[in-house]
């Protein structure tokens, strides 16, 4: 047993602080992705209302925003963000900073144009309805038009928690210290003692973001269910 | 009397607990049409869908030709071509034309040759008036057109007993008439067929029996002008009543 | 921005390109067969396989692409004994992540096509096998059609994540510039540059095919 737990790696695990920094390591990719699902949901709220407007300029400025968050990979974000910043505007970000902007930028796309279609999912005839009830168009909004549109954008927003989270690791390339980095870091300190420390490391890695993914994908999931009906 | 072609024995059917078809049996002739009412819940559409093995019975059997339907028997296909069935949506295949619809299990299934298929798919459609249809998509025709083209779907396999379930239940009242008559016409060219609905006028004046479908278990069986004019049973008479809607301004006229 | 960098770089992107489209295209190939054969076990609930592939599908979904491709790089060899390279381990994982997004769009189009026209086929005398191969299959493909062309988008973008393991495609060739030289801003100009290369003509196409699927054979 010892011998199987040295030979796959996991040995590293338990010496000195290890283990500890790893899952400090994933505190700082969840913080990040938090931060920005937060700023997101506001920020998306505000998009998809502007993208129900029928102005050809704004129409047109939220069609080319969507379609570079959504052709151009994240890392080119990142990397725009935190070395083109430097070079063109001067400002030398924190890469957690960086980070945050990129998956703000990002994560205001997406919510954005599930506001958007939430909110033109909403028949016609339930404002009307509403309206026939005698109720005023702010109890109409507040109490027909915006449950139903959380209904629908909640289990969406949750996911994207996920996504965020499982694309966090990249910022392990503009230096941020999370996980990944946190794993070869310990890789190297311990490459001549346990040369077999990665695979046990990155297994690890690999539980820890399955076991605070997939949670969370069920209670989307779970959420969805319960609400289609 | 002609010679019996399916023969429904002593059949039970049970969602879980709920008990659907208790105990039915009956027998259809050749050349026979028979309508099915009941009021909705009473097991009818569960009845027409057993016949073709898209339901699983619990207990009894039925038999076409003498032959056993069983949805787990390996020729169940061969059985189901001699059963042709009208589902109240159309069920249409949206990705394929009215023709190609008509002609993919017989050229598929029955292994016919694709020309001869067509050729009688065109006589079929023109017989109900759509043959200029034939290029058109399920998606651009109405609701009435829709499902003359999936009787001609269902006739193009030769069956020998149609199963007609609730089929002008989706339609908008104008286009009843059109679907109504082409089974009118089908019945008289002596169709066996086997008939699920709601209008009672129709169901007066095409069936050859009338059978009161009530709590899974026939309740009334018989002539239509009888049953319609007389009927015996109480379940039936209540049933019946519910079609009336004068009674009620009777009443109230008499209250004044 | 200086032109001269750029027109020097080009080749080195040209090369990224290539081993981009290369892996990526690559991957999807790998991702689509894995996806569809996850969707027929799915959809026909074949037991004990069917909990694997779940199991698959929950594992490689709820995990960044990056730490797959460590796991598989450090893993193969460890559990198979076998030495591979850098390309094969990122095509792999690529194919690996997408077939579980994959699996998830075949067989939420195949649940999309209404139950009663597989019952409406087989009414018609079709064995099963028929039905699902004239009736089912060209629906499901269909409405499968929007989110598999997000899942070509997603995988191709997913790419980027190889320059972590050292494949030198796009993202690596603009890591190469901006460390060795201080040409930060042509290099990112041309890694956005090349990046719509290979995107953009996906992102058109797709739409493309998706409107005119919702117009010629479903939408009423």
């Amino acid at each position: 047993m010892q011998a199987l737990a040295t030979d796959l790696g996991f040995d590293v695990l338990f010496k000195g602080t290890n283990f500890l920094r790893l899952l400090g390591g994933m505190w700082v990719t969840l913080k990040i992705s938090l931060i920005s699902v937060a700023l997101s949901i506001v920020l998306g709220i505000l998009l998809g209302i502007v993208m129900t407007f029928k102005n050809p300029v704004t129409k047109a400025i939220c069609r080319i925003y969507l379609e570079i968050v959504r052709i151009m990979p994240q890392l080119v974000l990142l990397f725009i963000v935190y070395y083109g910043s430097a070079r063109l505007i001067g400002l030398k970000f924190e890469p957690e900073f960086a980070a945050v902007i990129v998956f703000t930028f990002w994560g205001t796309a997406e919510m954005g144009d599930l506001v958007r279609g939430a909110l033109q999912s909403i028949p016609k005839h339930q404002y009307e309805s509403a309206y026939a009830l005698g109720m005023s168009h702010r109890q109409t909004y507040f109490c027909i038009v915006i449950p139903q549109t959380v209904r629908r954008l909640l289990p969406l927003s949750i996911n994207l928690v996920t996504r965020m989270i499982k694309t966090t690791p990249l910022i392990v390339m503009i230096e941020v210290v999370e996980a990944t980095k946190v794993a070869r870091q310990i890789i190297d300190a311990n490459r001549v003692a346990s040369p077999n420390a990665a695979f046990g490391l990155f297994f690890v890695i690999f539980v820890l973001y399955f076991a605070v993914c997939w949670p969370i994908s069920l209670l989307a999931s779970h959420l969805e269910k319960k609400w289609s009906n | 009397m002609a010679e019996t072609l399916l023969t429904i024995d002593n059949i039970r059917k049970t969602y879980g607990d709920n008990l659907i078809l208790d105990g039915l049996s009956f027998d259809v002739h050749k050349g026979e049409v028979i309508v099915i009412i009941g009021p909705s819940g009473c097991g009818k559409s569960t009845l027409l869908r057993c016949i073709n093995a898209l339901e699983p019975i619990q207990g009894g059997e039925i038999r076409i030709d003498g032959e056993l339907i069983d949805g787990n028997s390996r020729n169940i296909a061969q059985i189901r071509q001699k059963i042709g069935m009208v589902f109240q949506n159309y069920e249409l295949f949206p990705h394929k034309t009215v023709l190609q619809n008509i002609i993919l299990a017989p050229v598929k299934v029955q292994k016919r040759n694709k020309e001869d298929a067509v050729k009688e798919a065109e006589q079929l459609l023109d017989r109900v008036g759509l043959l200029d249809k034939k290029d058109s998509y399920p998606r651009q025709l109405s609701g009435g057109q829709k499902q003359r083209v999936a009787i001609v779907r269902a006739l193009c396999m030769h069956p020998e007993i149609m199963l007609f379930d609730e089929v002008t239940a989706a339609l908008d009242p104008e286009m009843v008439r059109e679907v109504l008559d082409t089974m009118l016409e089908l019945a008289k060219n002596g169709s066996t067929m086997l008939i699920v609905t709601h209008e009672m006028n129709f169901a007066r004046a095409i069936a050859d029996r009338v059978i009161f479908l009530d709590g899974g278990e026939i309740v009334e069986e018989g002539d239509p002008e009888e049953f319609f004019s007389q009927p015996k049973t109480e379940r039936a008479q209540k049933f019946l009543h519910t079609f009336e809607y004068e009674s009620v301004k009777h009443h109230e006229h008499k209250e004044d | 921005m200086d032109w001269d960098v750029i027109v020097s770089y080009l080749p080195l992107y040209k090369d990224g390109m290539l081993i981009t489209l290369y892996t990526g295209w690559m991957g999807i190939l790998i991702s689509i067969v894995l996806g569809f054969l996850a969707a027929l076990v799915l959809y026909y609930k074949i037991p004990v396989l069917k909990s694997f592939v779940r199991a698959y599908i929950e594992i490689f979904r709820n995990t960044p692409l990056l730490i797959q491709l460590f796991f598989i790089y450090y893993g193969i060899p460890k559990l198979f004994g076998i030495v591979t390279n850098e390309m094969t381990c990122g095509i792999i994982g690529l194919g690996l992540l997408g077939g579980a997004y994959m699996a998830e769009t075949f067989r939420s189009g195949i649940e999309a096509v209404d139950k009663i026209q597989m019952e409406s086929a087989v009414s018609l005398g079709m064995t099963r096998r028929q039905a699902m191969r004239y009736i089912v299959l060209p629906q499901a493909i269909t409405y499968s059609v929007p989110a598999f062309v997000a899942n070509l988008i997603f995988l191709l973008k997913e790419t980027s994540v190889f320059s972590c393991i050292s494949i030198m495609e796009l993202m690596f060739t603009a890591k190469d510039r901006i460390a060795v030289s201080s040409t930060t801003v042509e290099s990112l100009f041309l890694v956005v540059v090349f990046y719509l290369i290979v995107l953009l003509p996906v992102s058109i196409i797709g739409s493309i095919v998706e409107r005119r699927l919702r117009y010629a054979s479903f939408g009423d």
